[in-house]
C-alpha cells in the first residue's frame, strides 16, 4: 500500500494533517540522530551497559520514570480511571511513592556500593548462582514477552486511532528502538528517555488544562460526573472522586478491593517489588555518577510520578464527564473486547483505553495532535528501550557471562550487547506476531509478570537487611514464592470459589486477587527463606561485606547542606504524598 | 549530562521542543488567519498558539543555555 495512504487512512479515530506528520517524522529522525551521535561513546562494557556510570541525578531520575511511563501505561490507566474513577490514582501514589523513596534511601546504597551491573548480579553476590539463575532467566524471558506484547498492543492502538497498518507500526517503531539502543547502548536509551519524558508531558498536559476549563474546575468536574453516572456507576458514586473513603468493603467500590489489598498488597509488596527489584527501572539509577545522585534520582522520579495522575487519571475522569458523540449525546465507553469486535465496530463503540486519544482529538487541532500522537509513540519507545537494554545487560552479564562463558572479554561483551539488542528486538517482534495469533495469552501475562516480582522483593529485602540469610535460604525462598504464586493463580482458575481464600472475599475482582496473591507469595518467600536459613550454614561476615546492612560501610555524603540532602527531599515528597491522600480522601 | 562529546542531553531536548513548538505556533497563527471548517472544542482559546509559544520559548532556553558554545564557556570557567 502507498505509504501516504497507509498513514492517512480515513476510517480512524483521529486524522493527521501534514504538520502532524512532520512532527512525528522529526521525532524519529532526532532519536536516530542521537543514537548515531552517541555511537562513539559506547566502547567499553561500563559505557554500553551502565552509560559510564556518569549520569546526574536529574538525568537518571527522569530516565527512571520515563522507562515506566509507556504509552500503554498512559492509555491503560486513563481507561481505568474512566472505569474505576480516582481509585486508579492509587497505582501512582501509594503504589509508587513510598517504594521509590524506600529504594532511594534504604536499598540504593547496597546496590550502588557493591557495583553490581544488575539486580540478578546482586543476588549472585548475596546468595550465589542459584538465586541469580532463577532471577535472570525468568527476568529475561518475561522482558522479551512483555516487550512483544506491548509492541503488538501498541500497533493495535495505532490501527484503531490512526488507521496505521499493524506491520508498519511494529517494524518502524521496533527497528528505530533497536537502532538507537544498539548504537549507543544504555546511554542512548537514557538520552532518548529524557527526551521522551518532555515530549510525553508536552503532548499530554494540554488535555487536563483544557478539560478543567471546559468542566468548570474540579468542583464542576465532580458535579458533571455525578450527573452522568449510569446505574452501574451510581451504586458507588463516591468512589469516582474519593481515594480512600469507599475502601472499607470489597463491594463498596467498582474495583472490588478493600484498603488492606491496596495498602499491603499494592503498596507494601507489588509496588515495592516493582520499583526496587525490577531491573528495567533500577538499571537507570545504577547509571548515576555517585551515591548521592543515585539516592536523589528515585526521589526526583517520585516527585514527577506524583504529578502523572494529572495527565493520566484526570483525562479519564474528564472523559467520563465531558465526552459526547457526534449527536451531542453522552458517549459511553465499553470494554475493549466489545468495542473492537465486529459488532462493536459496526456500532461505532469505543473502548475504555481510547479515552485518552478521544480527549486528544476533542481539544487538539493540527500540530497539537501530531505532538500528542508523538507523545504516545515516545511512551511506547521509552518502555521498549527500557525492556531491551535491561534484557541485553542481564543476558550478557548474568546468563552468558555467568552460566555460559565466564571469561568473556569486555570488548566481546560490548559486541555481544549490540547484537543481543538487535536479536532481542527480533525475538520481541516474533513474540508480537505470536500474540497476534494467540491473543488469549495477553490475559495471563500481567499475572505471569507479577509471579516473579513479588517473591523477588522478599528475597532481595532479606538479603540486604538480614545477614543470617543463607544462599540455600535465598534460592529456595525465591522458588517457593514463585511456585506458590503460580499455584494460587491456577487454583482460582480451576475453582473460582477459591477466591474467598486467596483474596479473602468472593467480591474480590481481578485487581484485588493480584494484590492478595502478591502479598501471600511474598510472605511465603520470606518464611521459607527464614526457615531454610536457620537450618543451613550462613556465609562468613567477610563474604557479606558491601551487600548486607551492618557489614557495608556506606560512604559519607560529601559535606552538603540540607538543600542537597536526599533525606530532606525524600521527606518533602513524602509529606506532599500524605497531603494528597488527605485532600482526595 | 554530557555524552563525552560536546552536546548535552538538554541541548537535544531544547532542539526537540523548539522545532515542535515553532511548528505548532505557526500552525496556530495560520488557523487564526484561515479558520478551519471543523473546529476542535475550545478552539476560541487558540491553544496551539500559546502552547506552541510556550514550547518554543522552553526550547530556545534549553537550546541556547546548553548550546555547545555556552558549554565550552562553562567548561573553560571551571578549569
Amino acid at each position: 500500500m502507498n505509504l501516504a495512504l497507509l498513514l492517512l487512512s480515513s476510517n480512524t479515530l483521529v486524522h493527521l494533517s501534514g504538520v502532524d506528520l512532520v512532527i512525528i517524522v522529526f521525532y524519529f529522525a532526532l532519536v536516530l540522530g542521537i543514537g548515531f551521535y552517541l555511537k562513539g561513546q559506547a566502547n567499553t562494557g561500563e559505557d554500553f551497559f551502565m552509560a559510564g556510570r556518569e549520569m546526574t541525578a536529574w538525568v537518571a531520575g527522569l530516565a527512571f520514570l520515563s522507562a515506566n511511563l509507556g504509552s500503554l501505561e498512559l492509555m491503560g490507566w486513563a481507561g481505568n480511571s474512566y472505569k474505576y474513577g480516582i481509585l486508579a490514582a492509587h497505582w501512582y501514589w501509594i503504589g509508587a511513592i513510598p517504594s521509590m523513596l524506600f529504594l532511594a534511601l534504604v536499598m540504593m546504597p547496597f546496590y550502588y556500593v557493591c557495583k553490581t551491573h544488575s539486580v540478578p548480579g546482586y543476588l549472585k553476590l548475596r546468595f550465589g548462582v542459584g538465586a541469580q539463575a532463577i532471577s535472570s532467566v525468568s527476568f529475561a524471558l518475561m522482558t522479551l514477552l512483555m516487550s512483544g506484547i506491548n509492541m503488538y498492543a501498541m500497533a493495535v492502538v495505532m490501527r484503531v486511532v490512526l488507521g496505521w497498518d499493524l506491520n508498519f507500526s511494529i517494524m518502524v517503531s521496533s527497528l528505530t528502538v533497536a537502532a538507537y539502543v544498539a548504537l549507543g547502548g544504555l546511554r542512548s536509551a537514557i538520552f532518548n528517555e529524557v527526551l521522551q519524558f518532555f515530549l510525553i508531558w508536552a503532548g499530554a498536559l494540554l488535555i487536563p488544562i483544557l478539560g478543567l476549563i471546559e468542566a468548570g474546575g474540579w468542583k464542576g468536574l465532580q458535579a458533571k460526573i455525578l450527573q452522568n453516572l449510569t446505574e452501574q456507576h451510581a451504586a458507588n458514586p463516591g468512589s469516582y472522586t474519593h481515594l480512600w473513603s469507599t475502601l472499607g468493603n470489597f463491594n463498596a467500590n467498582p474495583m472490588g478491593i478493600n484498603w488492606a489489598g491496596i495498602v499491603f498488597g499494592l503498596g507494601a509488596v507489588i509496588a515495592m517489588g516493582y520499583w526496587t527489584t525490577d531491573f528495567l527501572v533500577v538499571q537507570r539509577v545504577l547509571a548515576a555518577k555517585d551515591l548521592r545522585s543515585a539516592e536523589l534520582a528515585p526521589i526526583i522520579g517520585a516527585a514527577f510520578k506524583m504529578c502523572v495522575p494529572f495527565i493520566v487519571i484526570l483525562p479519564g475522569l474528564l472523559g467520563l464527564a465531558l465526552l459526547r458523540d457526534p449527536q451531542g449525546q453522552l458517549l459511553r465507553l465499553v470494554p475493549a473486547d466489545l468495542a473492537w469486535s465486529p459488532a462493536g465496530q459496526a456500532q461505532g463503540l469505543h473502548g475504555y483505553d481510547e479515552v485518552l486519544p478521544l480527549m486528544l482529538a476533542r481539544y487538539c487541532g493540527p500540530g497539537l495532535l501530531g505532538l500528542g500522537i508523538t507523545a504516545l509513540i515516545a511512551g511506547f519507545m521509552s518502555g521498549m528501550a527500557g525492556n531491551v537494554s535491561a534484557f541485553t545487560t542481564v543476558w550478557t552479564y548474568d546468563i552468558y557471562g555467568t552460566l555460559i562463558n565466564k571469561n568473556a572479554s569486555d570488548e566481546f561483551k560490548v559486541k555481544m550487547g549490540r547484537w543481543v539488542t538487535v536479536i532481542g528486538v527480533g525475538i520481541s517482534i516474533g513474540t508480537a506476531y505470536f500474540v497476534m495469533r494467540q491473543q488469549s495469552i495477553m490475559d495471563y501475562v500481567q499475572s505471569l509478570f507479577s509471579f516473579f516480582i513479588a517473591p523477588l522483593f522478599g528475597t532481595v529485602l532479606l538479603g540486604m537487611l538480614w545477614k543470617r540469610a543463607t544462599p540455600a535460604g535465598g534460592w529456595t525462598g525465591l522458588l517457593a514464592g514463585t511456585l506458590s504464586s503460580v499455584g494460587m493463580y491456577a487454583w482460582v482458575k480451576l475453582d473460582p470459589n477459591a477466591v474467598r481464600y486467596v483474596a479473602l472475599s468472593m467480591d474480590a475482582q481481578d485487581q484485588a486477587q493480584n494484590m492478595f496473591r502478591a502479598l501471600w507469595c511474598c510472605l511465603i518467600c520470606i518464611i521459607v527463606t527464614f526457615v531454610v536459613s536457620m537450618l543451613t550454614k550462613p556465609k562468613p561476615d567477610s563474604e557479606l561485606k558491601d551487600v548486607v546492612y551492618g557489614l557495608t560501610p556506606i560512604p559519607k555524603a560529601e559535606n552538603v547542606g540540607w538543600l542537597h540532602s536526599p533525606y530532606f527531599w525524600g521527606a518533602l515528597v513524602f509529606v506532599i504524598f500524605i497531603v494528597l491522600q488527605i485532600i482526595f480522601w | 549530562m554530557k555524552s563525552g562529546g560536546s552536546l548535552s542531553i538538554w541541548f537535544f531536548t531544547g532542539l526537540c521542543l523548539g522545532v515542535t513548538g515553532a511548528l505548532i505556533f505557526a500552525t496556530g497563527i495560520y488557523e487564526i488567519m484561515s479558520p478551519p471548517a471543523n473546529k476542535v472544542v475550545l478552539y476560541e482559546l487558540h491553544a496551539n498558539v500559546w502552547w506552541g509559544a510556550i514550547l518554543l520559548a522552553s526550547g530556545l532556553f534549553f537550546g541556547i543555555y546548553f548550546s555547545p558554545a555556552n558549554e565550552r564557556k562553562r567548561m573553560a570557567g571551571k578549569s
